[in-house]
């Protein structure tokens, strides 16, 4: 379970406080559906980071599972991020320099999975993500949807029980962008939660919950369902 | 993680950048080539040096009229009260730590044969100096065995100055005349060259009594004495200044071992050797600093890489690991590069110049790369600290 309480990050801009996310409260329960939206520079992926543990908030408190992320050291904060966490970016971060076997594999150095382990989860892995075949392509050699299902296979590797997503189909056509997001959604089906920042309707629809977000708030929280006769996708949200 | 995965994931990573680990190889070998070859040609002087003084012979001490090590050119000269005579070289050499004795007087003469004549040392000595000296002859014999004081009118001949005075012709058995003396070359030394600046391949050998009446001398330019071990040098200038004491009435002559003399060029050598450590400490460091340089922009090129890898859960300490490996990787391949280059290079100085004994010193190869592995693990580690420290956000966004 995710708990958000009074939570704000602040940059400096010129001298002057700017607020990624200002006073954010929210509670995310476990096997939930949630998609961020809201315009550009409205804190969506600020909000993504704090959840996902690689932005620390400057002030208020998150309590992931329980436990008070701002209290933990580095090295569990990494835990969590190894085991807890998975994330799933719209630039999809692959390292150019590996396949797409040894990048799926890279999380697991790091937990010391043992290396007699590791190619057999490779590879269901990458059969789960319909990549079997391009286990030793480099991402270069992959196109835009397939890169995004490697980093998919790889943000699962270490079985996280939250599944994070920065616009994932954000540089996607939209035949990948379904195929990624279907791929997403079973995820979810399989118990974990999934929370998605995007800027597609489509996608956002399919949500249980869509939290609105602007100028580093929440300015409105609906149903996925609901999400057409707001009116929110054309427009910036009025006053609920 | 492992020590196999550390060590595969940065040789990965060092495979993947070519042109940077291209680069940082070069750095560091041509620093690590620096500093050997550097310190080869430092440690040839060393070893030219002291071929140089071996070649005196070790268990040597001298006697020398005189209080001071620096009289006048001409002994005798120069408040000596007493002269060093034939009579206190017998008296010494009944010492029993000596084991050979060998006097000498020193001056210059022109030595000529029929219109070709020479201006050279000549020596007068004993039979004693030919083991003293470490010479040799190579043709006739040396000078004769005979009371040192009877002087026979013979000289033996260095070798340039036999070429000189009988080009194409064997002067044994020839009169050249020294002065206004007239001497019957005996024999003609082996090519020895230039010891300490006396090049005895240009000089004239004669009878030392003879050599005292050529140059109208009363007092011997030295005494040579060889001692029967090393350990015994001091004792024996002890008692060698004891002999001459009692003899003269007081303490009017200098004992030298080859150790006062060996120990003003060591600190010679010392100076020399500092300064070629100096200039090898500065290419290593230059080198250091372009491995600095290089990682800063692989670190800045990478933190985005440094990122992702806390986003999938590396610690910290991982990371710090990681580039460490890869720094210590690239300074080792270069390292080992850097001494190839390096080795072959005081090869083919050792080629061009065989009389120059250049030589890489055992613990100048284990410095140098010591050195650049320290050196590239300082500098690797310190760029890759601060992309480990910022937030997995901030490193993402390359920042």
């Amino acid at each position: 379970m995710i708990e958000l309480e009074g939570v704000s990050k602040i940059y400096q801009m010129g001298g002057r406080p700017l607020y990624a996310l200002r006073d954010v409260t929210e509670t995310i329960e476990s096997g939930d559906y949630v998609a961020v939206m809201g315009p550009s520079g409205s804190g969506k992926s600020t909000l993504l980071n704090v959840v996902g543990c690689l932005d620390r908030p400057d002030e208020g408190r998150y309590r992931l599972d329980g436990r008070d992320v701002g209290s933990l050291s580095d090295e569990e904060l990494s835990r969590l991020r190894s085991r807890t966490l998975g994330f799933v970016f719209q630039t999809f971060h692959l390292i150019p320099r590996l396949t797409a076997a040894e990048n799926v594999a890279h999380p697991m150095i790091f937990a010391g999975v043992p290396r007699a382990e590791r190619a057999g989860r490779v590879a269901r892995a990458l059969e789960a993500v319909g990549l079997a075949d391009r286990a030793d392509h480099r991402p270069s050699e992959l196109s835009g949807g397939e890169r995004q299902r490697v980093a998919i296979a790889r943000a699962t590797i270490m079985q996280p029980r939250v599944m994070l997503a920065d616009e994932p189909t954000g540089n996607l056509d939209s035949a990948a962008g379904r195929q990624v997001m279907e791929l997403l959604e079973s995820l979810r089906s399989q118990g974990r939660t999934l929370v998605t920042v995007t800027h597609d309707p489509e996608v956002a629809r399919r949500a249980e919950r869509v939290l609105w977000m602007r100028d580093g708030a929440i300015a409105r929280r609906l149903r996925g369902r609901d999400l057409a006769q707001a009116g929110l996708p054309a427009g910036p949200p009025g006053p609920p | 993680m492992t020590a196999v995965d550390l060590l595969a994931t940065a040789f990965g990573a060092v495979r993947g950048h070519r042109v940077r680990t291209g680069l940082s190889l070069l750095g560091v070998a041509i620093g690590v080539a620096a500093v050997l070859v550097l310190t080869a040609l430092g440690e040839g002087a060393r070893r030219y040096v002291e071929g140089q003084f071996s070649a005196l012979g070790s268990n040597l001490l001298a006697l020398l009229p005189g209080k001071n090590e620096t009289t006048g050119a001409f002994p005798g000269v120069g408040g000596v009260p007493n002269d060093l005579t034939l009579d206190d070289a017998r008296a010494l050499s009944r010492l029993p730590q000596v084991r050979l004795l060998a006097p000498i007087v020193v001056g210059n003469e022109t030595v000529s044969h029929r219109e070709r004549s020479r201006q050279v040392s000549v020596m007068g000595a004993t039979p004693e100096l030919l083991e003293v000296r470490e010479l040799a002859v190579r043709l006739g014999r040396f000078l004769p065995v005979e009371d040192p004081k009877r002087g026979s009118p013979v000289i033996v001949l260095g070798v340039d100055l036999a070429g000189e005075l009988f080009p194409g012709q064997n002067p044994v058995g020839r009169v050249v005349r020294v002065g206004d003396w007239r001497m019957r070359v005996v024999g003609v030394l082996e090519s020895r060259g230039t010891q300490l600046g006396m090049d005895m391949d240009d000089v004239a050998l004669v009878p030392v009594a003879t050599a005292m009446q050529l140059f109208n001398r009363s007092s011997l330019f030295r005494v040579l004495i060889q001692t029967h071990a090393y350990a015994e040098l001091d004792a024996t200038c002890e008692k060698a200044l004891e002999v001459i004491t009692e003899r003269h009435g007081e303490e009017d002559v200098t004992c030298i071992t080859q150790d006062s003399v060996v120990s003003s060029l060591s600190s010679i050598l010392r100076v020399l050797t500092l300064a070629v450590a100096g200039i090898a400490a500065i290419s290593l460091s230059v080198a250091g600093i372009g491995i600095m340089n290089l990682m800063l922009v692989s670190v800045s090129e990478r933190t985005a890489e440094v990122g992702l890898l806390k986003a999938v859960g590396a610690a910290r300490r991982q990371i710090l690991a990681l580039f460490l490996a890869e720094a210590v990787l690239l300074a080792t391949g270069g390292g080992l590069f850097g001494l190839g280059v390096g080795a072959t290079a005081v090869g083919v100085i050792a080629y061009l110049y065989p009389a120059f004994p250049v030589a890489i010193p055992g613990w100048a190869l284990a410095a140098a790369l010591g050195l650049a592995i320290a050196v590239g693990a300082l500098f690797g580690v310190l760029p890759a600290r601060r992309a480990a420290r910022l937030e997995p956000a901030v490193a993402l966004a390359g920042r």
